[in-house]
């Protein structure tokens, strides 16, 4: 036991010293989408190559989600006893498109738009292996204090 | 009138709520058979129907309990613009010359709690929904919430949603959650989807609602009061909007399916939001009802905090909304929501919606739906 496993193949890189979300870019208008996909949203496009997202970005809008999701489709802990709310957002990576993921926060008087945020992974569950499943998140990169 | 407007001459509804025993189908029959009986027509007489259900059964399997007649009958599946949808294929069947008489039905009956989402269905893989994203409730936070941020707009607005929405449904004989609620009450119950709490959402739940179509031009022989569709239109998003179960949106803005179904609905009516009287818009949650005053063009951005305040969306205000209480009141059986909010301006526009009624002798009524994957239906009516 022990190992950590993505939650999907081909959603980020993994592993990876540096871990990155997987997008598609249109080769014909420079759209960028996230998850990959083979064409393009906005021009109909049918070109597209998998591109590396940026891991920083700021909080566009958020929320906190305060029930266990059903399950499926969720894999994480629904067990109303221990279950933790936890943080959803979409964190604009600038020059690309706002994504939509898991936030490392849930405490609403800790969250702010504008909030400077960065890529980070999560666990979700523990498989029939044995190993760890991870999906990713945002964490608000730590402002130093004057 | 002209001769190739439609007119709606018969409605008929099954109360919604939760109702132990019933099928969904059992609660779209018995629409049919009220819309039947308020036609004045029986069910050898409908020459087509379109029928809408997400989650209680085929709908066309129905004729075997109103009767075989060889009518042709469509099934609609169309996500929260079912019942748009079924309206709007009866609206154009009839436009077209094709049939003279026929009839749009939704029904639904969906299991407790929040609606839950088949990743593969919706064209997600399964990563989405196994991350905790996959989330109807988490969506409408999050527009809300930005959209307080951009327009300020405050947590008593959305508590002032629910609270006439609870209101109104205490006078409507079909709603599901009749008891009134207080401000304080609605802010206090348990935090679903941060900013919006239990009582700011719509439950997902069970009814039924026909509506029966003719040729404008045969109206009379079927009512004393018909009332006009003057348009019915359904609009899917466009790039840049941001939209329900979106793993990503994009950087470039557009103002959604909404306001493309709206503007497309008035240019088909000939008419503009200032011509409206009254209007039952989709309030999934308090705040879609607070956006989609803006969206549909009844407000500008922001300024529903002092209209809501002022009481203006009241029964009695100068522009009554969700006079029924909406789906905050009626829950959203999804197949039969859209119907519901019809059957509502009808009663308004004959004047029949008793307790409810608004003041103002509406001539004008407007509908919308929103709901996933990024659909809007409008629809205008007028007597
Ligand atoms: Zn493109």
């Amino acid at each position: 036991m022990g190992k950590q496993v993505p939650v999907a193949e081909g959603v980020f890189t993994w592993p990876a010293d540096e871990p990155r979300l997987l997008g598609s870019t249109c080769t014909d208008c420079a759209n960028v989408m996230f998850p990959t996909q083979s064409s393009c949203s906005k021009c109909s496009g049918q070109s597209t190559e998998v591109t590396e997202l940026g891991r920083t970005g700021e909080l566009w809008t958020w929320t906190v989600q305060g029930y266990p999701p059903k399950s499926p489709p969720y894999a994480g802990d629904v067990d109303p006893q221990t279950f933790e709310p936890f943080g959803v957002g979409y964190v604009e990576l600038p020059g690309e498109l706002r994504v939509e993921t898991r936030l490392t926060i849930n405490d609403p008087a800790q969250m702010k738009i504008g909030m400077e945020m960065e890529l980070t992974f999560v666990p979700l569950f523990t498989n029939d292996d044995g190993d760890e499943v991870v999906t990713f998140a945002f964490a608000p990169i730590e402002q130093e204090t004057p | 009138m002209t001769t190739d407007d439609v007119a709606i001459v018969g409605i008929g509804m099954h109360p919604f709520g939760r109702h132990e025993g019933v099928s969904g189908m059992d609660m779209g029959v018995t629409a049919v058979r009220s819309a039947l009986a308020d036609a004045g027509v029986q069910w050898e007489d409908i020459q087509f129907a379109f029928g809408g259900s997400v989650s209680a059964g085929s709908p066309d399997t129905m004729v075997s309990k109103l009767g075989l007649t060889g009518l042709q009958f469509i099934n609609v599946a169309n996500g929260c613009a079912t019942g748009g949808s079924a309206l709007f294929s009866a609206y154009n069947s009839i436009k077209s010359g094709m049939f003279d008489l026929g009839i749009a039905i939704g029904f639904d009956k969906h299991e407790r709690g929040a609606f839950r989402v088949s990743t593969r269905a919706s064209g997600l893989r399964s990563w989405y929904g196994a991350s905790g994203m996959a989330l109807t409730t988490q969506f409408f936070g999050m527009k809300i919430n930005r959209y307080m941020h951009e327009h300020g707009i405050t947590t008593d607005s959305l508590a002032r949603v629910s609270e006439k929405a609870f209101r109104n449904g205490s006078m409507n004989e079909m709603a599901w959650r009749r008891k009134p609620l207080t401000i304080e009450d609605i802010k206090a119950s348990a935090m679903l989807s941060y900013p919006l709490t239990q009582y700011m959402f719509c439950s997902p739940g069970e009814g039924g609602v026909a509506l029966i179509l003719a040729r404008a031009d045969k109206a009379h022989q079927y009512t004393d009061a018909p009332i006009y569709l003057k348009a019915a239109v359904v609009r899917s998003r466009r790039f840049g909007s941001f939209e329900v179960m979106a793993p990503h949106i994009a950087l470039e803005h557009n103002a959604g399916p909404t306001a493309d179904a709206s503007a497309a609905a008035f240019e088909m009516a000939g008419m503009g939001p200032g011509d409206m009287d009254i209007a039952q818009l989709q309030d999934t949650e308090s705040g879609a009802e607070i956006m989609h005053m803006a969206e549909n063009g009844f407000c500008e951005h922001g300024e529903q905090e002092h209209l809501l305040a002022a009481g203006e969306t009241e029964i009695g205000g100068r522009f009554p909304v969700n006079t029924d209480g909406g789906c905050l009141a009626n829950g959203e059986p999804v197949g039969a929501s859209g119907l519901r909010q019809v059957y509502e301006n009808v009663l308004q526009l004959r004047g029949d919606a008793g307790a409810r009624q608004v003041p103002n002798d509406p001539r004008t009524a407007y509908t919308h739906v929103y709901g996933a994957p990024g659909i809007s239906g409008v629809t205008i009516l007028a007597r």
